[in-house]
């Protein structure tokens, strides 16, 4: 049951707690202008019965006046509240609308569908995880379509539902559904969007949108809003790296100064080490203050929570600058260039040479912007060469930033991965961007940077089936870690042997062999370890893509930076020693092939 | 419940995290006190921003002097009992024309009471972000506005030409005489509002729960006599009533209903079970559709 949760005589104190325990759902709708949007959503308030009488009389009202529907309810009319809105029978930007069932809460950001109004479909994705796109039966999947569900993947939304939407207008056909399902899931496929699905419904009649459609019985699929109701979010993952940039530092007492921000990602506790971004400051957490007045203090905090930081030593901290987790794999990048992917909002176009304020967490800084890298060509998502991006491209650029600004990949953390481009004349919001990376030639990568797909990796001549016959063995790694003076290089070695006289084709890496040359630019702190490794752990990847066994030595210090290796490196091809266990060759090679990593293949 | 927190607790991050935005990228914000439930709630949220620290900006009440009488005495109090910098306004001019909602009917009295004189407390003032407690899903205009939403040198809004707002990266850059209202409540909901009241016991204007009181009936609504300046049209009586209020404004221009709801509680449950919207009783909404767009337009919260 989805109509209203609470009961005349019920436990209120009951209901408020159901109803603060209710997991959030944040809905955008797309697609192109006209193809339904507005009026689905106002169908879906409306057959919720979340409509109030008075709206509803003004509703029957401004459909006469303004209404598309000849007279009859137009429930785009409420949502479409502005008055260039219902003249026109457009939307031109962003309702917000708040429901809940007995299941979920939800935020609707009802999305204009006209090209001109791209920046405030953007706007309204950036703050949800599932969109709906409308697609009208009779035209099908159109470019703007595309555009939309383009940009919602690089905000990264991981679920869209296509609604199929004016069934009633193709005879509740079948086929016409079944193709542009498939031309849609086609698409959003190329996007790397994990959960595309399609629904056909007609928000003019309500088919489909909050109960099951008896006109189409060819579709077993759920009603539109079953499928909201139950769509699975991953939950925050334990492994978030802890952020929060400051927003303002409190000082009201001389003995008390407190650093207030919100956790954008993880989480952090007393006693933590913690760094101050970007000049890389280390100090610890020493109390985590609530946000009262009077409240007690917290052990710990985490996103998206508002909070007040106490350090335990006098810092240089201050607006702009990012309390982070310590070191390992999950440092901040650190540097003056990005590069990231835009959505181009002014009428002026984005220029190589020109200069913008770049918003990055709380930093605005002024930045200029080097090269535009490609633009996408939203229909068939081909990067062409440009040298400027015009209103509503979606592009990419590398930015050069006056001063250094601590960052991370958008898909690892959103909160330090996001940008705004401010224009320093008109003050407009100009851009929204997701970093991908760093400056890809500067020292010290890390392992969330992403390739620049403009380089593809070359294909072998010689197939992983024939390697294996000839050497017997499945590409694979061995990491020996643990403190100096150890015996993992002299280990590594008689492991070579032992796998050689065997007959199969292994390669060393050693740590010292790698700072000799390949490394030799890093030095020995946390963030140059990792670094270290990883380039170890790339150079092993490479390698074990041309069927050998990689048998690294290192120190490996770090828990998290070999667990970044383990995931690059495919965890069942892994197998890590640790000195304390000693590196007893044999051993090692019985597990080798009783993983089935070296020996015969018995059978496919 | 995402992230381990709950709604309300999630709902309370954001603001606090809009209202640090705010104190940190102006020069001379503040926060718009008009002692209804909606302030009550954005007042306790600013507190809790800076706490232990003071609250960084003044508190600004636009008086039309036709507020209830104990709309009045609670703001007075709350100023004292938190220690606030509370700045009264009143459009002196309008008052010596003698503008009233009685005389001049609601339109004209919001335009100059209301509207007017924000406009020129603000520009008294100097002040470049104004902190108002609106809500999304008050109204259908407003459900369309940003949370840091851009106001002219003539504090006048641009509905169909507002500054894209991405994740929580507000855009706060204004030029001289420029301005920004922030709502840190825009994604509250009347039902939040009173929840959080209740949670956290935060005192409200007793204006809210239902007492007897005074009431005369024109035009179908409810209007309380709180003072001897409500002239009774022919064949209209005074009578007492068991009534409370869902919204408070100026007492001629906000319509009671009929309630049996003493207690927050009791209030709760009402509009859980309501089928009206909380603006239903709010005169000046009802001027003409849309009417809320073209005050807002003008410079009104
Ligand atoms: N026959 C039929 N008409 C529909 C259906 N859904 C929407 N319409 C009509 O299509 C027209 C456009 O609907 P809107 O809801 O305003 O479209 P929109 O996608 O919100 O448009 P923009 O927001 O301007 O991009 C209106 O006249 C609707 O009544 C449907 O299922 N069947
Ligand atoms: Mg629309």
């Amino acid at each position: 049951m989805t109509l209203p949760t609470f009961t005349a005589g019920e436990d209120l104190r009951g209901w408020l707690d159901r109803y603060d325990r209710l997991q959030l759902l944040r809905v955008l709708t797309c697609g192109n202008v006209d193809d339904g949007k507005s009026t689905l959503i106002g169908r879906l308030l409306h057959d919720t019965g979340r409509i109030y009488e008075d709206h509803l009389k003004a509703l029957e009202a401004d459909s006469r006046v303004h209404g598309t529907t000849g007279g009859g309810l137009d429930l785009a009319l409420v949502v479409d509240g502005l008055k260039a809105e219902r003249e026109q029978g457009i939307t031109i930007d962003v309702a917000w609308r708040y429901f809940t069932t007995a299941r979920r809460a939800f935020i609707i950001a009802d999305c204009p569908g006209h090209e001109q109004y791209t920046r405030n479909m953007a706007t309204g994705a950036s703050h949800c995880q599932l969109a709906i796109s409308l697609i009208d039966a009779r035209s099908g999947v159109t470019t703007q379509t595309r555009r939309h569900a383009t940009i919602a993947a690089m905000l990264g939304i991981r679920h869209v539902v296509a609604a199929v939407n004016k069934m009633d207008l193709v005879g509740w056909s079948e086929p016409r559904f079944r193709e542009i399902e498939a031309e849609f899931q086609g698409f959003c496929a190329r996007l790397g969007i994990e959960h595309a699905v399609a629904l056909p419904v007609s928000a003019l009649t309500g088919e489909g949108v909050v109960r099951r459609s008896g006109a189409m019985p060819w579709f077993s699929g759920p009603a539109l809003l079953e499928l909201l109701e139950g769509v699975e979010l991953p939950g925050p993952g334990d492994a978030d790296p802890f952020r929060m940039p400051v927003q303002v530092v409190l000082r009201p007492s001389l003995d008390f100064r407190g650093f207030a921000g919100q956790v954008t990602s993880g989480d952090v506790r007393v006693g933590d080490r913690v760094r101050i971004m970007p000049r890389g400051t280390e100090a610890r957490v020493a109390r985590i203050v609530r946000p009262d007045a009077f409240g007690g203090d917290l052990e710990r905090a985490h996103a998206p929570q508002s909070v007040v930081l106490c350090l335990d030593r006098e810092v240089d901290c201050s607006r702009g600058d990012v309390i982070a987790c310590f070191g390992g794999a999950s440092d901040m990048r650190v540097g003056r260039r990005i590069v990231a992917d835009l959505v181009w909002m002014v009428d002026a176009p984005l220029v190589a040479g020109q200069s913008l304020l770049c918003r990055v967490g709380t930093r605005i800084t002024p930045a200029r912007v080097l090269r535009v890298i490609h633009r996408l060509k939203v229909d068939t998502l081909a990067h062409e060469a440009a040298e400027s991006m015009a209103l509503n491209d979606i592009g990419r650029v590398e930015l050069e930033c006056e001063e250094p600004v601590a960052f991370d990949p958008y898909r690892v953390s959103r909160g330090t991965g996001a940008i705004v481009l401010i224009d320093r004349l008109s003050n407009a919001t100009a851009a929204a961007g997701m970093i991908r990376t760093g400056d890809p030639s500067e020292r010290g990568a890390h392992w969330d940077d992403q390739a620049l797909d403009t380089v593809s990796s070359p294909v072998s001549g010689v197939s992983a089936a024939e390697r294996d016959a000839r050497w017997s063995q499945r590409p694979c790694c061995i990491l020996l870690h643990g403190p100096p003076n150890t015996g993992k290089t002299e280990s590594a070695f008689a492991l070579e042997r032992a796998l050689w006289d065997l007959g199969h084709d292994a390669v060393v890496l050693d740590g010292q062999g790698m700072r000799s040359g390949l490394s030799k630019d890093l030095g020995f702190e946390s963030g140059d370890r990792s670094e270290n490794l990883r380039r170890a752990a790339e150079v092993a990847r490479l390698l074990m893509g041309q069927g050998r066994i990689v048998i690294m030595s290192f120190v490996a210090p770090q828990d998290d930076v070999r667990e970044r290796a383990r995931a690059l490196l495919g965890p069942d091809r892994c197998i890590f020693v640790h000195a304390s266990e000693g590196f007893d060759i044999a051993r090692i090679v019985m597990e080798l092939a009783s993983r089935g990593l070296i020996g015969r293949r018995t059978s496919a | 419940m995402a992230h381990g927190l709950t709604h309300l607790e999630e709902l309370e991050a954001e603001a606090i995290h809009i209202l640090r935005e705010t104190a940190a990228s102006f020069e001379r914000p503040v926060l718009m006190y008009s002692i209804g439930k909606d302030s009550t709630v954005l007042l306790e949220l600013a507190l809790k921003a800076f706490a232990p620290g003071r609250l960084p900006f003044p508190v600004l009440h636009i008086d039309t002097t036709w507020k209830f009488r104990e709309m009045i005495a609670f703001r007075d109090a709350t100023a004292a009992r938190l220690g606030l910098d509370l700045r009264v306004h009143t459009n002196r001019e309008g008052l010596a024309q003698g503008i009233s909602p009685i005389t001049h009917g609601s339109k004209v009295h919001t335009d100059v009471m209301k509207t007017v004189a924000l406009r020129q407390a603000l520009s008294a003032g100097r002040y470049d972000a104004a902190i108002g407690g609106a809500r999304r899903d008050e109204e259908k205009s407003r459900a369309k506005e940003r949370i840091f939403s851009f106001r002219d040198a003539n504090h006048r809004w641009d509905p169909k030409g507002q500054r894209p707002e991405f994740w929580s990266l507000y855009n706060p850059r204004v030029h001289p005489g420029e301005s920004m209202r922030v709502f840190p409540l825009s994604n509250w909901t009347e039902l939040d509002v009173w929840l959080y009241i209740w949670k956290l016991g935060l005192p409200v204007v007793d204006l809210y729960l239902a007492r007897e009181r005074p009431v005369v009936e024109r035009n179908g609504t409810l209007i309380m006599v709180d003072d001897d300046r409500l002239p009774l049209k022919p064949g209209e009586r005074i009578e007492r009533r068991r009534v409370r209020f869902r919204t408070l404004g100026c007492y001629p221009l906000s319509g009671a209903i009929e309630s049996d709801a003493d207690t927050l509680e009791k209030v709760i449950e009402e509009m859980l079970l309501a089928r009206t919207s909380e603006r239903q009783g709010r005169l000046i909404d009802h001027d003409q559709s849309g009417s809320m767009e073209e005050k807002k337009r003008e410079g009104y919260f």
